[in-house]
């Protein structure tokens, strides 16, 4: 029955997003009114299918949850065996699954959407709730027709297949549907974008509607990649933290174009300039969410994180790309011109600076956009090549150092217009800490140039990020303000974490046999032993490492090389200790013969990595960033809507008193 | 400067910052094209030494060895034709890094004609294959195996 509940709840959802999508289009009539009379339908069938889609999603973790081997993707992606938190997650960890997710996402930020938002035009929000319909059809088609999670087997199966043990990590169960919400939030963002395009209404009040949308898309897709990344890096066992891997590229694409956009949706709010700018970047976020989307589910790459799929797949959702981002391009196409620029500015602003920015984030999207589709071209063409590290991080690079450096001074520029000489002081603070770094790491050793320019501009950064709060109250500054500060401050600690991790890190690698000691840094590192040990679905060798340094007790590490059954399937797990200053990590390898004495020898990998957790709490501060200016805007709201009731309370009120008063000369 | 010409100095700005972009990331990937290697490409036209680039091929079967610091392989990559590559590495394996199954080395070539390899990139499970070396899987990487190592001792 579960099965049957969630499926006929999809294809229910489906004919409300028809609806929806149908009377959405009939409110944007201008003449006939029975026509717009339609348009009542639209608000109702989003939140219905919201509680519907939800309810196929809890369907099928219910499905998972009891381990209901009747169902084809349970007993494909699952295990009898299979701990419970596993089995939980493991309802995403597969196409059909994570596709569902997807989809459930999509129609609760539809449904609250059409719930919550009373502030634009009727017709701008009759737009919106059409394109938003359109969007989900085209998702619930595709997955009604080419990816049904809920299929039945003819004959239950036994036991089931397994879950990649890769994905049976703590780090999966929170990021993926992290990153989905990111991209599910870009596609509220893209149906308000369109909304106000089709109907002129891209003013400041529709900044500050779509705003949090972008805000809260932005904060997911921001935690979720900075969870990504120390999920490969503890769990791939390899010690490196980004990979330029196109999976990884998937989720970065969107990033960059809703950091961009949400700059630029601030301009609008606050000055009324930059318009089409805006819109256009709405449409990008999205086509790069759905090309992400794209990438990692049809099967035209395989990666770590990619699931095997076939290329009909692949096509759907090519020609769902094809059809939304073809859609609203030429609606742009047609409107833009009949959209005003609104105010104008100086080279020498906040909005200048911004600006140089937004472009210079469109800038590195293209070169990963380009570095990532390359292969898939020349591959049209027999021709395999592999773009990898030595293109991505000089050709980002020249357009990051720029970024960086506006984003240093940017926010303390004024509005409209500016001139630099006001704030000389701080250009030269930055100027100078910039050179002083540099000149200090380049007297310190040999290093590349990129870990030490990254140094200087996190050391510049990690000032000029305060430097806004300069002179003003601090019990008054806005919260929103306190948000970008702690975001740009965010991006110098992580920018610090990944200079010093390429700069400075140290690797020992050896075969030790037990009581053998190592040096890595300044920790001392001893093999103990090297045991069997057995979890639930797996079985392994585990090393005991004592690591102390200097004076200090020492810790024991305890890596693991992880033999599943279920698929048969190799891992390692890598041992961590974290210090305020870096982290050793340590990998247990194989045997590696005997030495003089007898004893059994084991390959060990220690890396000591300087700072490197500053990667991940700066990704966190600047999700945090994000958090608190959503908080900001709320309260400015609330208390604004507060002062509204008020106001409307006196006037109330004081019209009573004046009846009451009335009758009295009488 | 009217409206009008404030938006279009926007518009050309971002047109030439996105055009650049273009045109550093085709001349990039230009260069990147030397990036990966078969075996006979890199027997060809070897790359510069010290060079960072990607060797991928088949594991001949019968060449690993394990150094006596227990932690140094080496091995032979070998590719569709009869060239075959020297490898060395000195790390920890990959879980699936076995012979006559296909490998992508990240290293550089060193000035004794062995490839340096600091990363070695091999299946993580059945379902995932370097890209690179589709089509070099299963049955056939036998036979490539027994063609590239004709000849070769």
């Amino acid at each position: 029955m579960i099965a049957e509940i969630g499926l006929a709840a999809l294809w229910l959802a489906t004919a409300l997003a028809v609806l929806q999508m149908v009377s959405g289009a009939m409110g944007l009539s201008t003449k006939d009114e029975r026509l717009q009379a339609f348009a009542i339908y639209a608000r109702p069938a989003a939140v219905v299918q919201a509680f519907l889609a939800v309810l196929a999603f809890l369907m099928l973790l219910w499905a998972f949850a009891i381990t209901d081997l009747s169902i084809k993707l349970v007993a494909t992606n699952s295990h009898s065996m299979k701990p419970f938190i596993y089995k939980l997650t493991g309802t995403w960890g597969n196409h059909e699954g994570s596709m569902l997710l997807w989809v459930a996402v999509l129609a609760l930020s539809g449904g609250l959407l059409a719930y919550m938002e009373r502030r634009l035009p009727e017709r701008t929000m009759n737009a919106t709730l059409a394109v938003q319909g359109s969007i989900a059809l085209g998702f619930y088609a595709f997955l009604l027709l080419s990816s049904n999670p809920f299929e039945r087997l003819p004959i239950p199966a036994a036991e089931g297949v397994g879950l990649n043990p890769l994905l049976q990590d703590i780090g999966l169960a929170v990021h993926p549907p992290t990153l989905y919400v990111g991209y599910v939030g870009l596609s509220v963002a893209f149906s308000l974008a369109m909304g106000a395009l089709i109907t002129r209404q891209v003013t400041p009040d529709f900044a500050k509607v779509i705003r949090p949308w972008v805000l809260f898309a932005w904060v997911f897709l921001t935690f979720g990649i900075t969870a990504g990344s120390y999920w490969a890096y503890y769990e791939l066992g390899w010690g490196g933290w980004w990979f330029w891997d196109p999976v990884e590229n998937a989720s970065l694409m969107p990033w960059l174009a809703a950091t961009a956009l949400l700059h630029s949706v601030s301009v609008l709010a606050a000055r009324d300039a930059l318009r089409t700018w805006t819109i256009m970047l709405g449409v990008l976020a999205f086509s790069m969410s759905m090309l992400g989307t794209f990438l990692v589910r049809s099967g035209v790459l395989t990666s770590v994180h990619a699931f095997a799929v076939d290329p009909e797949r692949g096509t759907f959702i090519l020609i769902l790309l094809g059809l939304y981002i073809g859609g609203a391009l030429t609606i742009f196409a047609l409107r833009a011109s009949s959209i005003s620029e609104g105010k104008r500015f100086t080279v020498t602003s906040r909005e200048g600076a911004l600006v140089f920015n937004n472009v210079m984030l469109s800038a590195i999207l293209a070169i990963v956009l380009l570095g990532t589709l390359y292969p898939l071209l020349t591959e049209a063409f027999d021709v395999r090549v592999s773009v990898g590290p030595p293109y991505f991080n000089p050709a980002s690079a020249i357009f990051a150092i720029p970024m960086f450096l506006v984003m240093a001074v940017g926010p303390l520029l004024r509005w409209k217009n500016d001139k630099p000489k006001r704030i000389q002081f701080e250009l030269l603070l930055v100027a100078s800490i910039l050179i002083a770094v540099i000149a200090l790491v380049a007297i310190l050793g040999d290093h590349a140039i990129l870990p030490v320019l990254g140094l200087a501009l996190a050391a510049a950064l990690a000032v000029a990020a305060f430097l806004p709060l300069k002179g003003r109250k601090l019990s008054r500054v806005p919260t929103a303000t306190w948000g970008m500060v702690c975001a740009h401050f965010g991006v110098a600690v992580a920018l610090f974490g990944m200079a010093s991790e390429s700069a400075f890190t140290q690797e020992r690698l050896a075969a030790v046999a037990p009581g053998d000691t190592e040096q890595v840094g300044d920790w001392t590192i001893t093999l103990e032993g090297v045991d069997p040990v057995a979890g639930p679905n797996w079985t392994a060798i585990e090393a005991r490492v004592a690591a102390s340094r200097g004076n200090e007790e020492p810790i024991i590490l305890t890596p693991q090389a992880r033999s599943f059954w279920a698929p048969s399937q190799a891992t390692s797990e890598s041992a961590l200790i974290t210090r305020w200053d870096g982290q050793l990590y340590a990998v247990i390898g194989d045997q590696a013969g005997v030495d003089e004495a007898g004893n059994t020898r084991w390959q060990l990998r220690v890396w000591w990595k300087p700072f490197v957790t500053f990667i991940w709490y700066g990704g966190l501060l600047i999700s945090l960033g994000g958090v608190l200016s959503i908080i900001g805007r709320v309260r400015v709201d609330l208390k604004r809507r507060h002062a509204v009731r008020k106001g409307e309370a006196r006037r109330a009120d004081q019209a009573a008193l004046d009846q009451t008063k009335q009758p009295e000369p009488a | 400067m009217k409206a009008k010409h404030q938006r279009l100095t926007l518009v050309v700005f971002a047109l030439f910052a996105i055009v650049a972009a273009g045109l550093i990331a085709a001349w990039a990937l230009r260069n990147q094209a030397n990036y990966f290697y078969l075996p006979e490409q890199m027997a060809a036209e070897p790359p510069a030494v010290g060079q960072a680039v990607r060797l991928g091929g088949m594991v001949q079967p019968g060449s690993i060895e394990t150094q006596a610091d227990g932690v140094t392989v080496s091995f032979v990559v070998t590719g569709k034709e009869a060239s075959a590559v020297p490898v060395r590495y000195s790390g920890i394996l990959p879980d699936l890094f076995v012979e006559g199954s296909g490998v992508v080395a990240e290293g550089s070539l060193g000035a004794d004609g062995v490839f340096q390899a600091t990363n070695l990139l091999a299946k993580h499970d059945e379902n995932y294959v370097p890209r690179e070396l589709e089509g070099l899987e299963g049955h056939q990487a036998a036979d490539y195996a027994e063609d590239s190592t004709v000849g070769l001792d």
